[in-house]
């Protein structure tokens, strides 16, 4: 188990080294750098000057050089600062990660609190008509673009009824967690549709193998009554794999909350990511985006580890096929 | 051949919306193709900026009312349709073949080859995709060593967006040819293809890809909607096709501001978006029952 884990968290390390040098590259190819930003806003600066500012700043050096000149300095803690913000990235990110993260569970638990009961009763009644109206609605869960449900929600309840507001995160004057309620309640509805629906129709599809297994024959021939079968013995089983999904759903969950977090003004981290592209905040989107993706690999991490706890059967030295 | 078709189409049938889904998408493709000519036949140009028209709501002579530059909407529905479809195709399409090459490789050579493209295929799939998306979407070509045509043409935005989807869609195909290559490759026609010397490219192109290819057909049905909505996405953003080319998502950009005044701007292109997602994703779940009954569904 503990060399089972050790082993993901290397994998995990290579994987964020790996990242960090595409993200840079990437972001070094984003229209306009530093100093364009500087010519552009003060026109006493002449070309010779912009030249001496580049090279003063290292950045007429070839890309692995300017990635190195980062890298030491942030695996010793200073990730250096937001243009727009001026201030250091993390002043900013922290809260906004903190929002996302909020956003994030509330939305996964809504999701998998929904899908496992749905799954089963479909399961259970299969072919029946409520069957086939949870089939429908995780179609329409899957194929719906989340941001235009989004915004037929503020057209519904915000412009037409005026009965929650249209975005942002809290009051001005209050940001406990009742008073933050209200302006949860679309975006968490918003990101958590696509889960709920991929969760159901998972859900369904494992309850049906299992019910179709042995020992539920066994338990029935005993005369287990229905409910206990169901849910004491079907159940467990069934929920297992979900485990898996929930883990590979946490990088999808991660882009509709950018997506869910944009349309409703929520200040969270994937607004912030959006942003700081949008408004060449280079430094930040670039610590954002791993920062993005070191929580999105420790979900999966987490929830590796965890399917490893919860079944026995897994053999932590090396993935079967 | 023929027998198996006919069977095909036999189950097909049974899936009555599958069947009502296939009508659908033919009738607003052929709609979209015939934009010009429903234009001409309305007397309108979906081009044309009208500022004293602007905003109108749905009318006899504007269906959909018109949009922030006074162009009418369906019209615009319409011409925008043209290109998500043409995306949502021709983006599966590279995905497909993306999918098929890593999934034929890593499938018949198997061992340390196939654990790294697998575990390269997990990567992906577990990435927090989107927010990469749009740093590649944003990157500036003329800092790419592109040949200028290609740099400066006025459609680029849509090859670039159809190679981004194409360089993050594949991994769903990858990993049904990975598993239907492992259960074909240890077969006596393969076995034997290979005593006789046949190269491996030969053996994997001519012997296991016919073999293969009904995964395929179904993955990359249903990853025609995930495509669209992901197009949607990027364009609704502003990264996707840009204007003045009309797509479905990008016509929903401005929709936003515009929600209280003009609620259809918002209405009409997200419903086209998800009638058609829904559409492409039932015709994949008919063709998964007609091919392969017996696959667990996901």
């Amino acid at each position: 188990m503990f060399a089972f884990a050790i082993g993901r968290l290397a994998q995990m390390v290579v994987v964020m080294a790996l990242m960090s040098f595409v993200i840079f590259s990437l972001i070094g190819l984003m229209p306009g750098d530093p100093i364009d930003l500087m010519v552009a806003s003060n026109p006493n600066l002449t070309p010779a000057d912009a030249n001496r500012l580049r090279s003063l700043h290292g950045l007429d050096l070839p890309i692995w050089e300017r990635y190195w000149n980062w890298l030491i300095p942030a695996l010793g803690g200073d990730f250096g600062y937001s243009r727009t913000y001026t201030q250091p990235v993390f002043d900013i990110l922290l809260p906004r990660l903190g929002n996302t993260l909020i956003l994030l569970g509330l939305s996964s638990l809504l999701a998998i609190a929904l899908s496992i009961p749905l799954g089963v009763i479909a399961a259970v009644r299969r072919h029946s008509t409520t069957d086939h109206a949870v089939n429908l609605f995780c179609f329409a869960g899957i194929s719906v673009p989340a941001f235009w449900f989004g915004l037929l929600m503020i057209l519904l309840f915000a412009v037409t009824w005026g009965v929650l507001p249209a975005g942002g995160i809290a009051p001005v004057d209050d940001s406990g967690f009742l008073a933050r309620l209200p302006f949860l309640i679309m975006p968490v509805v918003t990101l958590s549709l696509a889960s709920l629906a991929g969760h159901t129709r998972f859900m369904r599809a494992s309850m049906i193998e299992v019910l179709r297994q042995d020992f539920v024959r066994t338990a029935m021939a005993k005369g287990v009554s229905n409910k206990r079968l169901i849910y004491g013995h079907a159940l467990r089983n069934a929920m297992l794999p979900l485990v898996t999904i929930l883990a590979l759903d946490f990088g999808a969950l991660f882009s509709g909350a950018l997506v869910t977090e944009t349309v409703f003004a929520y200040l969270g981290m994937g607004k912030l990511i959006f942003d700081s592209i949008m408004g060449n905040d280079f430094n930040m989107a670039l610590v954002a985006l791993l920062l993005a993706t070191f929580v999105v690999l420790l979900g999966n991490f987490l929830a590796d580890i965890g399917y490893a706890v919860l079944d026995p059967r897994i053999s932590y030295r090396g993935r079967e096929v | 051949m023929g027998g198996r078709g006919r069977l095909y189409w036999y189950r097909f049938r049974q899936h009555g919306l599958a069947l009502v889904s296939a009508g659908l998408i033919i009738l607003i493709a052929a709609a979209a193709l015939a934009a010009p000519l429903i234009e001409a036949a309305l007397g309108l140009d979906a081009t044309r900026v009208d500022l004293f028209n602007r905003l109108a709501p749905p009318s006899a002579e504007h269906w959909l009312g018109t949009d922030e530059a006074g162009r009418d909407v369906l019209l615009r529905l319409l011409f925008g349709g043209r290109v998500s479809l043409l995306v949502g195709l021709v983006a599966a399409v590279v995905a497909a073949v993306i999918g098929t090459t890593v999934g034929l490789l890593a499938g018949y050579y198997g061992g340390r080859f196939d654990t790294l493209l697998m575990r390269f295929t997990d990567g992906v799939i577990a990435l927090p995709v989107l927010p990469l998306l749009i740093v590649l979407a944003a990157l500036d070509l003329s800092k790419l060593p592109l040949p200028a045509a290609v740099a400066q043409n006025e459609n680029v935005s849509l090859y670039r967006i159809i190679f981004i989807i194409g360089l993050v869609g594949w991994t769903t195909v990858a990993r049904l040819v990975r598993a239907a290559t492992l259960s074909v490759r240890t077969r006596e026609f393969v076995l034997a293809a290979q005593g006789l010397g046949q190269s491996n490219g030969r053996i994997m192109v001519r012997h296991i890809l016919p073999n293969v290819l009904s995964p395929v057909v179904v993955a990359t049905t249903l990853s025609i909607g995930a495509i669209m909505l992901l197009e949607a996405v990027l364009s609704f953003l502003g990264l996707g096709i840009q204007p003045p080319i009309p797509s479905w998502g990008n016509m929903l950009t401005n929709a936003q501001e515009l929600i209280s005044t003009a609620p259809w701007l918002a209405v009409f292109p997200g419903l086209m978006i998800f009638v058609t997602v829904m559409a492409f994703n039932f015709l994949g779940d008919g063709l998964q029952d007609a091919i392969d009954p017996r696959s667990v569904r996901r």
